[in-house]
């Protein structure tokens, strides 16, 4: 415990001899691969996610135009009951930037791996500093995820505000789960960057430990690529 | 396989005496923090057995009812939550922990691994499934049991038709087990890949691993289908969305496709472990190589992946029009192809063998002869016009007990009386598993044919009572007393069992002739499962001539060493996957007070109290050191 190393069960170490007791290598990580387990197991974790995503996808695409009540995410709706008007819901200059950001956030991700890999090797210039800090491309990670949740609280009550909730119609019911489910995924990522970052603070990530870096990595850009979709399908695309 | 020596004639009970082994840690407290692979199976195998127990108890009852025309044992509310926990207890908590028993026990061995890549993880699949179980089961004891069967199609499992707490605990306890299903299959799928032992390429893999390979793709691919549409269908009940509400403009059949897209390939996830049990039992007692493995493998991997494109086919009634109709009709009778070149390829395997008719064979050989019926009526279904005529009445349910009761469970028990030695260094007892056997090949066929005449006669499935005079009497009798010797086989079974366990272990290494890397270690095999790594040079390396002997790792008889001796790290032992599943468990069981009058703050806080607990469970375990 009081060393913080994250020691997700690796496989353990295989030793050779014959019969008895005769020598033994200790191989903390031989595998078939040379891959470590970890590795593995999060590529399938993915895998499963994108069938997650597709479905939740697939079900707002199918109730698109579907709503019998407004408002709607393109268009304005007039409520033939009490005459009040509704804007289109969506909001594409403000959800652009909180894209932009969390794109961003996956190229401050990769300086965080590469700074981590990197540790040792002799940084010089300013420049070379900046870019050799993996706890600060960490902190940015995890600001540019904050601010991208931010944004998707700010969306979510202003929509609230217009008159749209979960319970409006077919288009709230599948939107706000499809994202929420998406900000809940951005969430799980913010708190493993900080354990990330927790860990780098109090004893300093090594470049035995860029496995967990890229472990954390390759969820936060898969969170990403599933906006990109997202933020297509359901955003650009009236 | 250059040479294939057969092994000599080797009689049950006629082998090595008891062994010195290294003690095995016992106690409660011992099997709550076990992260042993072959302890969490036998785990599985007890509690996916009690569960059995549960579901044939519901079936007993059901039949029971049947038995006449007008019969009151159970009310109408009672028979939904028995037909529908019958069903959920069978696929959810029998067949697959059953699968997952022997993944858990079988795959290490069979690649020549120490463990699973993530041992705790693998204690965590097994809690969640064994908290989970309980959760969904025991409402049955308030008459709150899940009644919507085991489908659960919405809007017939919204509020509107079932505002009730039943469905919740439905929809809350599925939820559980799938995060069990799922961790499971990354666990498994990370093994395979990674874990084999030198030489063990994919092609020289058993065939119960390959099957067990494409059976947990299937369910990381399956199972998120139907967490997202449990997701909306919790949400519509507790918060109000409106997924499967028809007035608000929701499609009547988003549950029934999620639903099958999900359920398809789940049916294919309770096969194929079976199936890949079979494929080691028929050439071991065939003494005679699989006959055409590499086909063997393909098919399993065509049939996971054809699983995912034939789901429509559970929904032909409900007017999908001819197009989609036809496209499905065509897909089903496509996946009759690699299902019968498996039925083939176990004949011409058994073809010319030097048959020894054990149980194990024979359970074998009954999956082969009923499985091939239930499919031959699976073919009868894939013609949509057919179906039209089947679809809802007992001869769908005779169908699909011919396949998961003749072909599952048939190789499950198959896999039992073949492996019980291995695990355990001790024998059933071949007199008491031939009854066993034929009274189960008698009371499953008395029980299940006739279902065919009474589905055909008209008779509905999920009715609780039916008026005399429609033909159906005959066949309901005789499938009511099939069920009741059903379990008279069940009972010769447990008591095999039970008489097995006072038996010294006389089993030795290999004690049927068997040919690959888990009958190279004593039976049970020592915590590290290989004093060395096996070098694999074949397919069948307890049959090769030249290195079968250099692969028996510890003689029988011979004092087998501790871990210690030989300095095998070992996983140490902790009990905090445990509770990092107690405290998910009670996290999303807290979720029902929601739907309790009064009681959401109280479910709020217990879900996000037990959620606290088990992040700072899980935080502890990941920063505790494997070994």
């Amino acid at each position: 415990m009081s060393t913080a190393t994250i020691t997700a069960d690796a496989g353990h170490g295989h030793a050779h001899g014959a019969g008895g007791v005769t020598h033994v290598e200790h191989q903390p990580h031989h595998t078939s691969l040379g891959l470590d387990n970890r590795k593995i197991a999060i590529w399938a974790f993915i895998g499963s996610e994108c069938m997650l995503f597709i479905s939740l996808i697939s079900t707002y695409l199918i109730y698109k135009g579907k709503s019998v009540v407004g408002p709607y995410p393109h268009e304005k709706w007039t409520d033939p009951n009490s005459g009040e008007t509704f804007n289109a819901i969506l909001n594409i200059p403000v959800t652009s930037a909180s894209t932009f950001v969390l794109l961003m956030s996956s190229l401050a991700m990769v300086l965080a791996h590469s700074a981590v890999v990197n540790r040792h090797a002799p940084k010089t210039t300013t420049l070379e500093k900046i870019f050799g800090s993996s706890k600060l491309w960490l902190l940015v990670t995890i600001l540019f995820g904050v601010t991208f949740l931010g944004f998707q609280a700010y969306e979510f009550t202003s929509f609230v505000h217009e008159g749209l909730t979960i319970k409006t119609n077919l288009f709230g019911s599948s939107f706000f789960t499809l994202t929420g489910f998406h900000g809940a995924h951005v969430t799980v990522g913010v708190l493993w960057l900080c354990t990330l970052l927790a860990m780098d603070m109090k004893r300093g990530l090594q470049p035995e430990d860029a496995l967990i870096v890229d472990l954390s990595a390759l969820y936060w850009h898969f969170v990403d690529v599933v906006w990109i979709a997202i933020f297509t399908l359901i955003y650009l695309i009236p | 396989m250059a040479t294939i020596a057969m092994p000599g004639r080797v009689e049950a009970g006629a082998t090595a005496g008891p062994q010195v082994r290294p003690a095995e840690p016992t106690g409660i407290w011992s099997w709550i923090s076990t992260v042993d692979h072959k302890r969490i199976g036998t785990l599985y195998l007890f509690t996916a057995l009690f569960f059995f127990i549960v579901g044939g108890t519901e079936a007993l009852v059901i039949r029971w009812q049947l038995a006449k025309p007008n019969m009151g044992l159970v009310s109408a509310d009672m028979y939904n939550q028995l037909f529908t926990m019958h069903g959920t207890t069978m696929v959810f908590l029998v067949i697959m922990p059953l699968s997952a028993a022997f993944f858990n026990y079988l795959i290490p061995l069979q690649i020549g691994a120490r463990d699973v890549a993530f041992p705790r993880l693998n204690a965590f699949s097994y809690w969640v499934y064994a908290l989970g179980g309980v959760f969904i089961t025991a409402p049955i004891f308030l008459s709150l049991a899940p009644n919507g069967g085991w489908f659960g199609y919405a809007p017939l499992t919204t509020n509107a038709y079932s505002p009730t707490l039943n469905i919740d605990f439905w929809v809350i306890g599925l939820q559980i087990l799938g995060v069990s299903s799922l961790a499971a299959a990354f666990n498994f799928i990370t093994t395979i890949i990674n874990m084999r032992a030198p030489g063990m390429h994919l092609m020289r893999m058993p065939i119960f691993t390959w099957m067990s390979f494409v059976v947990q793709f299937l369910v990381i691919l399956a199972f998120p289908v139907i967490t997202v549409a449990l997701v909306f269908l919790l949400f519509d009940r507790f918060f109000g969305t409106n997924f499967y509400t028809i007035a608000a403009g929701a499609d009547p059949l988003l549950w029934q496709h999620l639903f099958w897209i999900f359920g398809h390939p789940e049916v294919y996830i309770l096969i194929l472990p079976a199936f890949g049990l079979v494929s080691e039992v028929l050439p071991t007692y065939s003494r005679k190589p699989l006959f055409g493995y590499p086909v063997m493998v393909y098919s399993g991997i065509l049939i996971g992946f054809l699983g995912f494109g034939v789901w429509a086919h559970h929904m032909f009634s409900v007017g999908m029009g001819p197009i989609a109709d036809s496209i499905f009709s065509l897909t089903t009778m496509l996946i009759a192809i690699p299902t019968g070149v498996k039925i083939l390829n176990w004949v011409s395997t058994m073809w010319g063998g030097q048959i020894r008719f054990t149980t194990s064979m024979l359970f074998g050989i009954g999956l082969v002869a009923l499985f091939t019926m239930g499919g031959i009526s699976g073919i009868m279904h894939s013609s949509a016009a057919a179906d039209l005529q089947q679809t809802d009445s007992y001869f769908v349910v005779a169908h699909f007990h011919y396949v998961l009761f003749g072909g599952a469970v048939f190789g499950i028990f198959a896999g039992v009386y073949h492996y019980f030695p291995k695990m355990t260094g001790r024998f059933l007892s071949e007199t008491l598993g031939k009854w066993h056997f034929w009274v189960f090949f008698i009371a499953m066929n008395l029980t299940f044919f006739p279902m065919h005449f009474s589905g055909l006669l008209g008779m509905p499935r999920r009715i609780y009572t039916y008026d005399a005079g429609q033909g159906w009497e005959i066949f309901n009798l005789m499938s009511s007393a099939g069920a009741a010797l059903q379990a008279v086989g069940m009972l010769i079974f447990f008591y095999n069992m039970w008489k097995s366990y006072r038996q010294p272990m006389t089993a030795g290494h290999n004690p049927w002739g068997a040919p690959t890397l888990e009958w190279s270690i004593p039976s049970p095999p020592p915590d590290y499962n290989f004093a060395r790594l096996p070098q694999v040079t074949s397919r069948y390396p307890m049959w090769d001539e030249k290195g079968r002997d250099a692969m028996v790792q510890t003689q029988d008889g011979e004092r087998i060493p501790t871990s210690q001796e030989l300095g095998i790290p070992m996983p140490l032992s902790t009990a905090k996957p445990f509770f990092v599943a107690l405290f998910m468990c009670l996290m999303l069981s807290s979720l029902i007070f929601l739907h309790i009058e009064g009681m959401a703050m109280v479910g709020i806080l217990a879900t996000i109290g037990f959620a606290g607990a088990m992040v700072a469970t899980l935080y502890n375990w990941l920063l505790t050191p494997l070994e």
